[in-house]
């Protein structure tokens, strides 16, 4: 049987601030509907490797592959689209539920409708809220209309970083059970940064290890563990 | 009381410099009682502004020989430095100098060639200088509260406009509520100074006019017109930068670059 085809690579991929080396030599591949957990301690430059995945940051050296392009050949915007984001805080735009989940779309000048934001809405479990005002929501609401937001833009790899720590426990609970779910029934990559071992085992089929922004260790979780 | 104890005007006019000073820095000082600490600053601009105020006023008596023509050179030497200043203000955004002077140059420099070529602004340097400088500093001051308000709301909203980026969004449409926000909050000042004039207070201009034998309603239009002169050269200055600002504050690969800890010279290490 043939493996799926790598959507993401990452080759020596570094990033320097101030003389500080954020991440540090990062080569690393992803295949397509693979989820990807990257684990470490606070500062070992997880959300930095993930930031230059979609180009938020601009890496120091190296380059990322994205479907075998150099992801420097792709424009900034058509990259973003494909490699979404959900982040620690939904940080939601004010206004409604519409208006956030409808908002990727709309940049493109698409036409996006409330029937597919209810459609959206309701896989992460809110439906019927596609016209409440983001204001009134919840922590756990707020994320779950960050992750249909990320999914109304369609896209191909999904970047989550640590979508649960900003939660309370039974939010957290509910929300990474939603996220499993939709990795299972979309097949979508995706790449998880966590601080939670645990979570990472739950989430992911392989796991990379970083520390002072270097990946010490990727495999799966028993490899990871055991090296 | 100063005028019977000097009756040389240039030791009575440094002895009423020391006085007003002494009064700026009791503020000073009242500050430091709250723990606002703007002394050293308060210090060096206080000396600093007298040293150029009497060099500018030396200059001019020099410039009154000189053909008319020098006294633009004289204006871009000013916004220059109004360009430096006002960048001082806004550390930390990409592009500072750049984007103020080339503002208050579009700003007040425009003003100020349309008026002279209207006749507005008379072309004597004596006028020139006062009313061009006047134009230019207004100018600089409301392009640094514009820079700095940017600032202050971008780094506040940095998670709002990297979402909005990270969504596929167009760099400017993501920053644009915070342009807006700067345009506006910059131009209070001058909106304030036109809408309290002749209420609230009898500009130094006009004081000026009158000491010197102008009649009164000429004092008081003309006065009108140099304030209306500096809310556009202001507005037109305020604009240019939030819009120049709006450009600076990303990369070509539509990265913000106005983030806490983060600037160009630091991430080109």
């Amino acid at each position: 049987m043939r493996s799926a085809p790598h959507v993401l690579t990452a080759e020596h991929l570094s990033r320097s601030v101030g003389g500080l080396k954020l991440v540090d030599d990062i080569s690393m591949q992803v295949r397509a509907g693979e989820v990807l957990a990257v684990v470490g301690p606070s500062g070992s430059g997880k959300s930095s490797f993930l930031r230059l995945l979609n180009r938020l940051d601009e890496p120091t050296s190296g380059t990322v592959f994205f479907e075998d392009i150099d992801y420097r050949q792709i424009p900034p915007r058509e990259l973003r689209r494909k490699v979404g984001m959900v982040t620690q805080r939904p940080f939601l735009f004010p206004g409604s539920v519409f208006q956030n989940v409808s908002f990727g779309p709309q940049q493109r000048g698409e036409v996006f409708s409330e029937a597919r934001a209810e459609e959206l809405l309701t896989r992460v479990g809110l439906g019927g809220y596609v016209s409440r005002d983001v204001a009134n929501l919840s922590g756990g609401e707020a994320q779950r209309v960050s992750l249909a937001r990320a999914l109304a833009n369609s896209p191909i790899v999904l970047l989550l970083d640590e979508p649960t720590s900003a939660l309370d426990e039974q939010a957290k609970a509910e929300v990474e059970s939603l996220i499993h779910e939709i990795i299972r029934e979309t097949h979508l990559t995706c790449i998880v940064v966590t601080h939670d071992m645990a979570q990472a085992a739950r989430l992911a089929t392989r796991v990379m290890m970083l520390e002072k922004g270097r990946a010490t260790r990727i495999g799966t979780l028993t490899e990871v563990l055991h090296a | 009381m100063l005028n019977r104890l000097f009756t040389n005007q240039l030791q009575l006019g440094l002895a009423q410099a020391l006085a007003a000073a002494v009064v700026a820095y009791a503020v000073v000082l009242l500050a430091r009682r709250r723990k606002i600490h703007v002394e050293s600053e308060a210090a060096v601009a206080l000396v600093r502004g007298l040293v150029q105020i009497i060099a500018v006023g030396s200059v001019l008596v020099m410039m009154l020989q000189a053909p008319r023509w020098t006294g633009a050179f004289l204006l871009v030497a000013m916004i220059v430095a109004a360009g430096a200043t006002s960048a001082r203000r806004a550390k930390g955004v990409p592009g500072a100098f750049r984007v103020s002077t080339c503002s208050i140059a579009c700003g007040a420099g425009s003003v100020i060639a349309i008026m002279t070529w209207l006749g507005v602004i008379d072309t004597a340097i004596t006028a020139l200088i006062p009313v061009g400088s006047m134009l230019i500093a207004n100018a600089m001051n409301t392009n640094g509260l514009a820079l700095n308000r940017f600032r202050s709301d971008v780094l506040a909203h940095v998670g709002e406009i990297e979402t909005a980026l990270a969504l596929g969004a167009d760099p400017r449409p993501s920053v644009a509520p915070y342009v807006q926000a700067s345009f506006e909050a910059s131009l209070i000042p001058a909106i304030d100074s036109l809408r309290s004039l002749g209420i609230v207070w009898i500009p130094g201009l006009m004081a000026g006019m009158l000491l010197s034998g102008s009649r009164p309603v000429y004092a008081a239009i003309y006065q009108f017109v140099v304030l209306a002169m500096i809310f556009g050269a202001s507005g037109l200055t305020s604009l240019v930068s939030t819009l120049l600002i709006r450009t600076h504050a990303f990369t070509t690969a539509e990265q913000l670059l106005l983030r806490p800890g983060i600037s160009q010279a630091k991430v080109r290490d």
